[in-house]
């Protein structure tokens, strides 16, 4: 079991910088074990927090976000919040339709309906067909803004949100998320021709460009901070509207790199030839659906329906839709309820 | 008659005064102001000193005195016609400026604000329909880009160079071909099918921003060109109708003077020159004042009207941009705004839907007040009526992007006239404004072009009767003067 977390948790490290973390981290416990201990909590778990990249120190009594949904056996599957869904007959869900690859809609679609697709768009269908059953209109998407996707879930103008979302702790205290169906992380973006090689001193004195009020952003704030990021490298002025804008200015010159996470980034470079993902991504996060708070029943029943589709469903839809960007895939990211 | 009797008594006294001193006085200037040179040869006399001696000796004597009065009669009517002459080419000028000038110049930076607007919505609206965009917007968007770059010409032709509006003009030379790139590279990618066509649209469409402040400010800049026009066009000429006054007052003076020294009621040259300075005078103040009002109600009725219909056509192009844009965006781009509610994060094109909806009411509002006829009135109201169902059909269209049928929103903003699209309500909203413009400008036209014409013919007309007038006193007083040789 442990050593299956570990393994997880490694996923997208260099071997070398997880080995430096881990012995970092172990001599850091070695110290802190005796303080710690007095709160009751075992090895196992000290071990766990140790691996989730720093996340404990910014916000001690969260960590491992990903890991913090319901089983589906936990309880019932058919409460209240399902019922009304059934009854209405169809599920409502909130997407993104600038998202290539993941949700967007094709401009010349020959159909007089023009549906949006992508990776997020399966998953939607998949849960609206298992919720309300496979018939026409089951479902009905809604596009609405990066930072309207939790206040769309609050007010209940939406069942849920599928649209590229980290699950993180932040979020944790406002929305209930499902378990991870993605993993992904930050990752630079910059023409192929371009000698930028990822985080790292190649970015010193480049322009780079990231969304107004994006993880993107803070995490560059922070690499800077650790020094991973040349303090000559300009992103602070560099905020756009949204994700997409990044790669116009980029494309027009007057950005020369994009931080944005690795999905988005796959969907960028799927929309231009010449532009191509820069090193590994340097943080770790995991996309969840995003449910109202206090919803049990519909976060057992989506788990549900995604412990079947991993099985089957998962793998088709990202041949479909990533692989071409994103390089073959090991499978959908290990899960673990709370 | 009663002058005549009157005037019996008064002869006699200037008679006795004048007639007898007529014959010793009459030589002295002649040979004093001669005596004058040999004998100031030594102390060296200044020429001014002199004439003023001169004058002085001859003042004493009455030719001498009607010779004065002679000369300065004729300086004041002629002074009089040219300050009549001087202050009427201004404004006659100014009044042509207005008509063949500023105005035209004000509606070409007005049609280069219209027509970037208009391309602007015709890219937005032609972005909606797919890929493959529809011939007809294809078609307005390069005819609006052609437009505005040919009114560019003309305003950067009659722009001073380093002036404000100069540099303006080049910086919206400068961004036209950008925005025109970016638009082109929207397309591009919208063909691919790619989400990132929106994102250049969205960069285009916040270029395009920026150029319409420019082009606003010449415009409003073009706008007070005209006005200072109307302002130089306008004033009443109160230098020449004072002259005027003089110049009658000086005149009848004489005449009365002449009429007590000599009981001759009428001298033909000194009435003639009165009569002409007399018809100079009301052709200067009736002129002016029809001219004047003729501007004025150029003004009120024809550039105020077109300023605030042009201001109405721009916000509903501006609004129905918006409303494409919020389609094309689908939500990429909110803005924070404080309402009594409090904060709220909105859509930022669909906010400024609203907000040009509701100038676009105002102004409407406004442009009904203004006119002043029916013909004006009927489009303004036509407009308002579109512009309600304008506002009816956007919630609807509103609603079913809400609900997640986006399909269904884009029929009810682009679709075919069975979908009752808001573009019915924009485009008829575009073609009743501009009815209501063409009708203003030929107001503005007629009026202007009457105010203009009272002006013809005053400027030569007021030299050329100066002249006959000062002829007329010389000779009146030169008739009198005769009478002493």
């Amino acid at each position: 079991m442990n050593a299956r977390r570990l393994r997880a948790s490694l996923r997208g490290w260099g071997g070398v910088g997880a080995m430096a973390v881990v012995c970092a981290l172990a001599a850091v416990f070695a110290l802190l074990l005796p303080v710690t201990q007095s709160r009751g909590n075992d090895a196992e778990d000290l071990a766990g927090q140790g691996t989730a990249t720093g996340d404990q120190i910014r916000a001690p009594k969260c960590t491992d976000p990903e890991k913090q949904s319901l089983s589906p056996s936990s309880g019932d599957q058919d409460g209240k919040t399902v019922q009304k869904i059934k009854k209405r007959g169809y599920l409502i869900i909130g997407v993104d339709q600038n998202s290539y690859r993941f949700g967007y809609r094709d401009p010349n679609s020959e159909s007089d309906d023009a549906e949006l697709e992508g990776f997020d768009i399966d998953l939607a269908h998949e849960i609206a067909d298992k919720i309300v059953g496979a018939k026409p209109n089951n479902v009905r998407f809604r596009a609405i803004p990066t930072d309207q996707r939790i206040p769309a879930i609050q007010d209940e103008k939406v069942d849920m949100v599928v649209r590229t979302m980290t699950i993180n702790c932040d979020r944790l205290k406002q929305v209930a998320f499902s378990s991870p169906y993605f993993e992904t992380g930050q990752q630079v973006l910059a023409p192929k021709k371009s000698g930028i090689t990822g985080l790292d001193k190649s970015l010193a004195k480049k322009r780079i460009c990231t969304a107004k009020g994006s993880t993107a952003w803070d995490s560059l704030d922070a690499a800077e901070k650790d020094g991973a990021l040349p303090a000559s490298a300009d992103f602070r002025d560099r905020t756009v509207p949204n994700q997409l804008d990044c790669l116009v200015r980029l494309q027009l010159g007057e950005a020369d790199a994009v931080v944005t996470d690795g999905a988005l980034a796959a969907s960028q470079a799927a929309q231009d030839p010449t532009v191509g993902l820069k090193g590994e991504p340097f943080t770790d996060e995991f996309y969840g659906v995003a449910m109202k708070k206090g919803a049990d029943d519909l976060v057992r029943r989506v788990n549900q329906i995604l412990v079947d589709y991993r099985k089957d469903g998962w793998r088709t839809s990202y041949d479909k839709w990533l692989a071409e960007s994103l390089g073959e895939s090991s499978g959908p990211p290990p899960v673990q309820y709370k | 008659m009663t002058y005549q009797q009157q005037s019996t008594a008064a002869p006699p006294q200037g008679q006795a005064g004048a007639s007898p001193a007529i014959p010793p006085q009459a030589p002295p200037p002649g040979p004093q102001g001669r005596a004058g040179g040999p004998d100031g040869g030594p102390p060296r006399r200044t020429a001014w000193a002199e004439g003023v001696d001169r004058l002085r000796a001859g003042a004493t004597t009455e030719p001498g005195r009607l010779r004065i009065i002679g000369a300065v009669l004729a300086v004041l009517v002629v002074a009089f016609g040219a300050v009549t002459a001087w202050e009427m080419t201004e404004r006659s000028a100014a009044a042509d400026d207005v008509l063949h000038s500023s105005q035209p110049l004000s509606a070409d930076a007005a049609d280069i604000y219209r027509s970037l607007a208009d391309a602007n919505t015709a890219a937005s609206s032609g972005f909606l329909a797919g890929g493959q965009e529809p011939a007809k917007t294809r078609q307005r968007y390069e005819d609006d880009i052609s437009l505005a770059a040919d009114k560019l010409v003309t305003a950067a032709a009659n722009s001073e160079p380093g002036s404000t509006s100069a540099k303006t003009i080049t910086d919206l030379n400068k961004m036209l071909p950008e925005y025109k790139g970016l638009v082109e590279r929207a397309r591009a990618n919208n063909r691919q099918g790619y989400p990132l066509g929106g994102a250049y649209l969205r960069y285009a469409n916040a270029k395009m921003q920026i150029m319409l402040e420019d082009a606003e400010r010449l415009y409003t800049v073009e706008n007070q060109r005209l006005r200072s026009d109307y302002d130089d066009a306008t004033p009443y000429p109160w230098i020449a109708i004072g002259a005027g006054a003089v110049a009658i007052g000086g005149l009848v003076w004489a005449q009365r003077r002449n009429y007590r020294r000599t009981n001759r009621v009428l001298n033909h040259g000194m009435v003639a020159a009165t009569a002409a300075t007399t018809v100079v005078l009301l052709w200067l103040v009736v002129g002016h004042t029809v001219a004047r009002a003729g501007l004025n109600d150029s003004y009120d009725h024809g550039v105020r009207s077109m300023n605030t219909l042009n201001d109405a056509r721009l916000a509903s192009l501006k609004a129905r941009s918006n409303e494409n844009l919020t389609l094309v965006s689908r939500g990429a781009e909110t803005k924070d705004v404080v309402t009594e509610a409090g904060k709220q994060t909105v859509d930022t094109f669909d906010y400024d839907f609203e907000v040009q909806m509701k100038d676009l009411t105002k102004k409407l509002a406004a442009a009904a007040d203004l006119a002043d006829d029916s013909t004006g009135v009927k489009p303004v109201e036509a407009a308002t009526g579109n512009m309600k169902v304008w506002k009816q059909r956007h919630a609807e269209a509103r609603e079913q992007d809400q609900l997640g049928n986006y399909q269904g929103a884009l029929a009810r903003v682009i679709g075919s006239k069975a979908d009752k699209p808001t573009g019915e309500c924009f485009d008829n909203v575009e073609t009743n404004l501009k009815a209501a413009l063409t009708h203003e400008r030929a107001e503005f036209e007629q009026a202007a072009g009457d105010g203009r014409g009272a002006m013809n013919g005053l400027v030569v007309g007021a030299a050329v009767l100066a002249v006959l007038a000062a002829a007329g006193a010389v000779l009146g007083i030169g008739r009198r003067l005769s009478e002493y040789r």
